[in-house]
């Protein structure tokens, strides 16, 4: 008993130590900031690590997502003689929920992972060290840009899924199954609001964003420095942000909508 | 450097300190690395003496004691400041540690970029010059992944000279080398050392190829320096330690066995079960 | 890397993000119906407007023609003030047409329905309207029914 409550105890202060150390270096990466902005160079090559790799799985989940919302969509409102406000159902779907949190799980697995790791081995094979006594700061030169782009990417990304979403759902429903293609598009204008559900949305995935980025590059910068160090770091990003994503998304959708 | 306080050390350590958890590896050392000297540091593995390095490079605080380098106490620099200090410092780490998303001209440009505002013509000059003096102007297009290992370290060689440092500190830069590229590294650690003035502390545990560049070497076990003088010096010395080390003999002073309790015993425990 | 290949690629990233939010914003919401459109605002005051909302659609004929755009209560009259937002095309309603609060379906959305009277004029920027019928609320509806039948079973 005793040692089962050591043990909480244990896990509860690495927690905090943890956390403690991510805001730190979150407030170092923050500090950068300013000057990293006169460095583009930089942040477009990191934007195209983070944010160009990652558009292929998006725009493909993206349609695939809008297509089977449109067929079950379609399936649930022709019982109700309703099916002309399919456009609304897979819009609002998109806008509010699908597409922010699933860009962000995707982008989670797709960028987060592999930031944690770049950054994990960059820690394991010392270069990180190396930069430090090159008198270069690795968190302001490394971490910053990196997280800069996440910052940057993430709104673009879902954005993008939600629209290719609304083709998608457009392209089974109007196309496949015979909904009237202005009933698709005037419903969905009619309802979908511009500040309530598109920007919310917006607001959603930068949140998601800058969670999933700092996430993956304090998790790489923590890492142990050994190959089962990084391996581990890796999975708990995405374990941590798919986590952080989804209990965010109840917060953020209880404060908006 | 420029100095005319030649005759001071230009690292100085004094009574140092340092554990690592309840571990001490470091119990109150006292060091001097001569300037345009090749000083090299060894003894066995698990000494710290990586980590003394790092406590030079003000990349750790010692527990107690000072590190001067050209006079400035290390220990006791504002990050900043630091910063300025470890620009007049190269460090050559232990696989090159050299930037993997770079190619080799890169590498070596990094340090120049992020300091200086130099042209690109001057950069490309610089750069090529290192090269030069590493003998891999031919590679500068390659990647760091597809180098060997002797060539990685010397480019990294070359950036750590890139800022014309006063000193240079080589964390075991002959271990896992072919006999080719350990005279090659043998023979730059002491041509750098000589043509460029530098400073160059080389810490490893290969006797004969340490021995062979080091004008002083520093023996250093169970976290106190045993011995130092020229490597004829401790080659004739009679210390225990020296002996054992110089001449790698498995049991001396460093004993074989790590601490156990009695053999008998321990035995006789394993039968009793 | 090739530094231009990258910064085509990310130009193109970019431009495809900014893109798709674009085409949320003007094809998918309702960003150009109250913003290209300013259009003119009416008054209509009712006893009871239970279900309306701001942004409720006003129609006629069932066509919509506009929006509801404010809402508020008139302490002295004890009514609720609506304001309604026509689009300007639809310029030619005659001053004395009438409002009536309507529900899509059973339990659907209220919206606005304005029926044309007779007049020559045309309704101006923040004329009001004078007939107007309130929300029909279910609960009184049923309890009127209800008294009916009692007052039927009386006599």
């Amino acid at each position: 008993m005793l040692n089962f409550i050591q043990g909480l105890g244990h896990s509860g202060l690495t927690f905090f130590q943890r956390l403690g150390r991510a805001h730190i270096l979150l407030g170092h990466i923050m500090a950068g900031l300013p000057s990293m902005l006169l460095r583009w160079p930089l942040i477009i090559q990191q934007l195209y690590y983070v944010g160009v790799l990652s558009v292929l799985i998006i725009l493909v989940s993206g349609f695939f997502v809008g297509m089977v919302l449109g067929l079950q969509g379609y399936n649930i409102l022709v019982d109700f003689g309703a099916e002309e406000t399919l456009g609304v159902m897979v819009s609002l779907s998109l806008v509010r929920e699908l597409g922010p949190v699933v860009a962000a799980l995707l982008f989670a697995g797709r960028a987060g992972s592999a930031l944690t790791a770049e950054i994990g081995l960059m820690k394991a094979t010392e270069q990180l060290s190396a930069m430090e006594m090159m008198a270069i700061d690795p968190i302001r030169r490394v971490l910053t840009p990196r997280f800069l782009a996440g910052f940057i990417s993430m709104p673009l990304l879902a954005a993008i899924f939600s629209a290719v979403g609304i083709i998608g759902g457009d392209f089974v429903g109007v196309g496949l199954l015979g909904v009237d293609e202005g009933a698709y598009w005037s419903q969905m204008q009619a309802s979908v609001d511009l500040y309530d559900d598109i920007l919310n949305g917006v607001i959603k995935s930068i949140v998601f964003g800058v969670v999933v980025t700092w996430i993956a590059v304090f998790e790489g910068y923590d890492a142990i420095p050994t190959s089962e160090g990084v391996s581990r770091a890796t999975t708990r990003t995405v374990v941590h942000s798919s986590l952080a994503i989804l209990g965010l998304d109840f917060i953020l959708t209880a404060i908006m909508f | 450097m420029t100095d005319t306080s030649t005759t001071t050390p230009l690292v100085e350590i004094r009574n140092l300190s340092f554990a690592r958890g309840d571990r001490m590896i470091f119990d109150g050392i006292d060091m001097d690395i001569e300037r345009g000297k090749v000083t090299a540091i060894m003894g066995p593995s698990g000494t710290g003496k990586t980590t003394l390095l790092r406590l030079i490079g003000g990349q750790i605080k010692p527990l107690t004691g000072s590190i001067k380098v050209d006079g400035i106490e290390v220990t006791k620099l504002s990050r900043s400041a630091l910063f300025q200090l470890r620009k007049r410092m190269g460090m050559l780490f232990q696989n090159g540690a050299l930037l993997t998303d770079m190619n080799v001209f890169d590498n070596i440009a990094f340090p120049i970029r992020e300091h200086t505002q130099l042209s690109e013509k001057m950069i490309r000059t610089l750069v090529t010059m290192k090269l030069q003096v590493v003998g891999l102007r031919g590679a500068r297009n390659l990647m760091p992944s597809e180098l060997s290992g002797g060539m990685a370290r010397r480019v990294a060689m070359a950036r750590a000279i890139a800022l014309d440092p006063m000193m240079i500190m080589y964390d075991e830069p002959f271990t896992g080398q072919d006999p080719i590229s350990l005279g090659v590294l043998v023979r730059l650690i002491r041509e750098l050392n000589d043509t460029l003035g530098l400073t160059s502390i080389v810490v490893s545990h290969d006797i004969k190829e340490a021995s062979s560049i080091s004008d002083t070497i520093y023996l250093l076990s169970g976290g106190k320096v045993v011995a130092h003088g020229s490597s004829k010096a401790l080659h004739e010395s009679g210390s225990e330690w020296a002996k054992q080390f110089m001449n790698g003999l498995p049991d001396g002073p460093v004993p074989f066995h790590y601490p156990a309790i009695d053999y008998a015993e321990d035995l006789l425990a394993a039968g009793n079960k | 890397m090739n530094t231009r290949k990258t910064e085509i690629l990310v130009g193109l990233f970019i431009a495809a993000g900014l893109v798709a939010l674009f085409m949320l914003a003007m094809k998918v919401s309702n960003l150009n119906i109250y913003s290209t459109d300013a259009g003119y605002e009416i008054t209509a005051n009712f006893e009871n407007v239970s279900g309306l909302k701001v942004k409720s659609p006003v129609t006629m004929s069932g066509v919509r023609i506009g929006r509801v755009s404010d809402i508020s209560f008139d302490g002295e009259r004890f009514e609720a003030v609506v304001k309604i937002r026509i689009e300007s095309q639809y310029n030619t309603l005659p001053k004395d047409t009438s409002a009536s609060i309507y529900t899509a379906g059973l339990l659907g959305e209220k919206y606005i329905g304005l029926e044309a009277g007779g007049d020559e004029e045309n309704l101006q920027d923040k004329d009001k309207l004078k007939l107007t019928q309130s929300s029909l609320v279910l609960e009184k509806l049923i309890s009127r029914f209800v008294d009916s039948f009692i007052d039927k079973d009386k006599k």
